[in-house]
């Protein structure tokens, strides 16, 4: 039962199954480049990652798909999502909001921002069914709310449903945002940083959920987030971002076990606590995460980079490794190598 | 593994946290103690901590049943010892940490540091302790006062200690911090969120503490920043022969630093030991829990997916 087969198509681009193709994406603030000549595609029950940390454009990134920019910051390029027939990028707010919640939807970090605390929970899962008339009445809409509330794993769905936000604790706040979510079989479900504010066995569960929910629908899903390990556990391709650009992609097996470009790899390290060297200390990547705007031309990771050399005052072009996999990167690791981390439980102290 | 147990007169035998190695040789401590004669006492001692806060009345007839916060916690940490406590919201950890630092007050039972009870003594009582424990807290932006320079937040503890802030020494902390001395003109605002963090480090190290007590000091930053600061806190701890309090939701990163953790759950301790042991053989099953849901790069990629970290493995 795939959602996305129901649904018209796009005008004809790209693969059967494609249900979201990225095409040159810039987001720009006045002069300044924050998110550059970002592309990729996504198909249908295909999990994503985008990584990166604080300040790397991530975030940007999905808000531009959802074409929820903050104010003065503009978007150009394209995003096509199967089933819309215009494009995201410039489309007008009315036609945003018939998108929105239908073909895609998003779950963000912070539940409670994300839920109106005066609105009872059942409500607003139903709401979001109404607003897009995917079921034909209010008794059917809150039914639809609590079966989907039992779905997520909510205790007593019926009650809970009467429950307002502030009732509940902040795992099952982000349940509801992914009940909410998943409402209308969106073809495409965004997460940005959806368990960063739970605990590890909250987040266990959430996690666990997500993929069901996406796995159930055959969704398509872009992942955000900056643990590097939710990412291994939860998608099958994975794209790293540092100072705009997607630097490196691929499976998550290859990019995290034998990383090509020189700043993954040095996440890679960074990350892991296991491998310390005989002071025992951890591998760092000097200096830290530019602002906005302050990365260097060329190579924007180049100022942190032990092997940068004059080479990389130019832009390293994209180097394909494969379908949707591939690097920026004039010095890459060799493919031979052996990442710097190690895959094995073996603690190296 | 210094740590000798007290096991409270009040403890029940089958309630008792798991204490590994321990518990043989654990001396049992006589009902609550005056001022122990030790010699070398330890940097903190915590015995039968409890602390219950008061809700609001829901009822005219009855007052509501308090929020037992701690219920019932003891532990020892040696002189340089590097000691972990892991736990989820809720457990407990920040009211221990709060009780530890003289911040707030147990309900009932007693908390030593470097053998001086901190029993029943009020603030100004508790001046002592400023010089010898200090506080790195989890949001740099939030702990570090906007308006204040950095030089300011450096020499506060100073300051406010009645020593006078000496330029020298706030240049000297920043560089220890790996911070450049011309740091101190500057407000924090204009630092990352890791040298914000530094800063703070910078500030808890102005009074020369012997015990420094860190509430996920890492939590808010990014992954290559977290690696440096771990690093720092790790070569600060050599060089100055700190005792150190490490409080953490994250098991892993425990791990890294600690030599011995607790791990709290609903208020109590429900299992301690060296960190090696807890983490590759928990005994308790929520410690199991935990480490079970921890996802890790080298978990996932032999296969672990998320529907696996839900379930509780034993080893």
């Amino acid at each position: 039962m795939s959602a996305a087969g129901t649904r018209a198509r796009g005008r004809g681009r790209g693969d059967a199954g494609d249900v979201l193709v990225v095409q040159g994406l810039d987001v720009t603030v006045r002069e300044q480049m924050l998110v550059e000549d970002v592309t990729f595609t996504v198909r249908s029950g295909e999990r994503v990652g985008l990584i990166g940390e604080s300040g790397s454009g991530k975030s940007l990134t999905a808000l531009a798909l959802m074409g929820l920019l903050p104010e003065g910051l503009t978007a150009t390029g394209s995003v096509r999502v199967d089933g819309v027939r215009h494009d995201l990028v410039g489309a007008d707010e009315r036609a945003m909001s018939r998108v929105r919640g239908r073909d895609i939807a998003m779950v963000f970090q912070e539940p409670m921002t994300a839920l109106n605390p005066t609105m009872r929970v059942g409500d607003q899962v139903a709401e979001a069914m109404l607003i897009h008339r995917t079921r034909p009445n209010r008794k059917a809409a809150h039914s639809a709310a609590v079966e989907l509330l039992e779905q997520v794993g909510l205790p007593d769905p019926p009650d809970t449903a009467r429950a307002y936000p502030h009732q509940l604790s902040g795992g099952q706040r982000q349940r509801v945002v992914l009940a909410l979510a998943l409402a209308n079989d969106p073809a495409l479900l965004v997460c940005d940083e959806p368990t960063t504010a739970l605990d590890v066995t909250v987040q266990a569960f959430v996690l666990d959920l997500i993929v069901q929910g996406v796995l159930d629908r055959r969704a398509a899903m872009v992942f955000i987030t900056h643990d590097l390990a939710v990412v291994a556990t939860v998608c099958e391709r994975v794209m790293v971002m540092y100072g705009g650009r997607i630097v490196e992609a691929g499976p998550v097996q290859a990019v995290f076990t034998r990383p090509r470009h020189r700043y993954t790899q040095g996440l890679l390290g960074a990350s892991d606590l296991a491998v310390v060297d005989d002071r025992g200390r951890l591998a760092t990547i000097p200096g830290s995460v530019p602002a906005a705007g302050r990365f260097p031309a060329g190579c924007v990771f180049r100022n942190r980079c032990a092997h940068a050399t004059a080479l990389c005052e130019t832009r390293p072009p994209w180097t394909a490794t494969g379908n949707d996999a591939g690097f920026a990167c004039h010095h890459p690791a060799d493919a031979a190598d052996a990442a710097p981390t190690s895959a094995s439980e073996g603690r190296q102290r | 593994m210094t740590g000798s147990v007290p096991q409270g007169p009040g403890s029940d035998a089958d309630t008792d946290p798991v204490m590994r190695g321990v518990a043989a040789t654990a001396p049992a401590y006589p009902a609550p103690a005056g001022i122990p004669v030790s010699p070398d006492p330890a940097a903190i001692s915590v015995r039968n901590v409890t602390r219950d806060y008061r809700r609001p009345r829901t009822s005219v007839l009855r007052a509501s049943e308090p929020v037992r916060a701690l219920r019932g916690v003891s532990f020892e940490v040696a002189q340089g010892e590097r000691f972990g406590i892991v736990g989820e919201s809720g457990c407990g950890k920040s009211t221990l940490l709060r009780i530890i630092s003289g911040l707030d007050h147990a309900t009932t039972g007693s908390v030593h540091i470097e053998g001086t009870d901190l029993t029943g003594r009020r603030d100004r009582q508790l001046r002592f302790l400023r010089t010898r424990l200090q506080l790195v807290f989890q949001d740099p932006m939030s702990s570090l006062d906007p308006r204040m320079r950095v030089h300011d937040i450096v020499a506060e503890p100073l300051v406010a200690q009645g020593r006078g802030p000496s330029r020298e020494r706030v240049g000297e902390l920043l560089e220890a911090v790996g911070l450049q001395a011309a740091a101190a003109d500057r407000y924090p605002h204009q630092f990352s969120g890791g040298q914000r963090q530094r800063i703070s480090i910078a500030r808890a190290l102005a009074p020369r503490p012997n015990i420094l007590v860190a509430d996920e000091p890492v939590s808010a930053l990014d992954v290559s920043v977290r690696a440096q600061v771990l690093n720092l806190i790790a070569d600060l701890v050599d060089e100055l022969d700190l005792t150190l309090v490490f409080v953490s939701h994250d098991l892993s990163v425990v791990r890294h630093v600690c030599d011995r953790v607790a791990v709290m759950h609903e208020g109590e301790i429900v299992e301690m030991g060296p960190v090696a042991d807890v983490y590759d053989d928990p005994q308790h099953p929520y410690t199991r829990q935990l480490i079970a849901a921890i996802p890790t790069l080298s978990k996932a990629l032999s296969g672990t997916t998320a529907a696996d970290l839900t379930r509780e493995t034993s080893p």
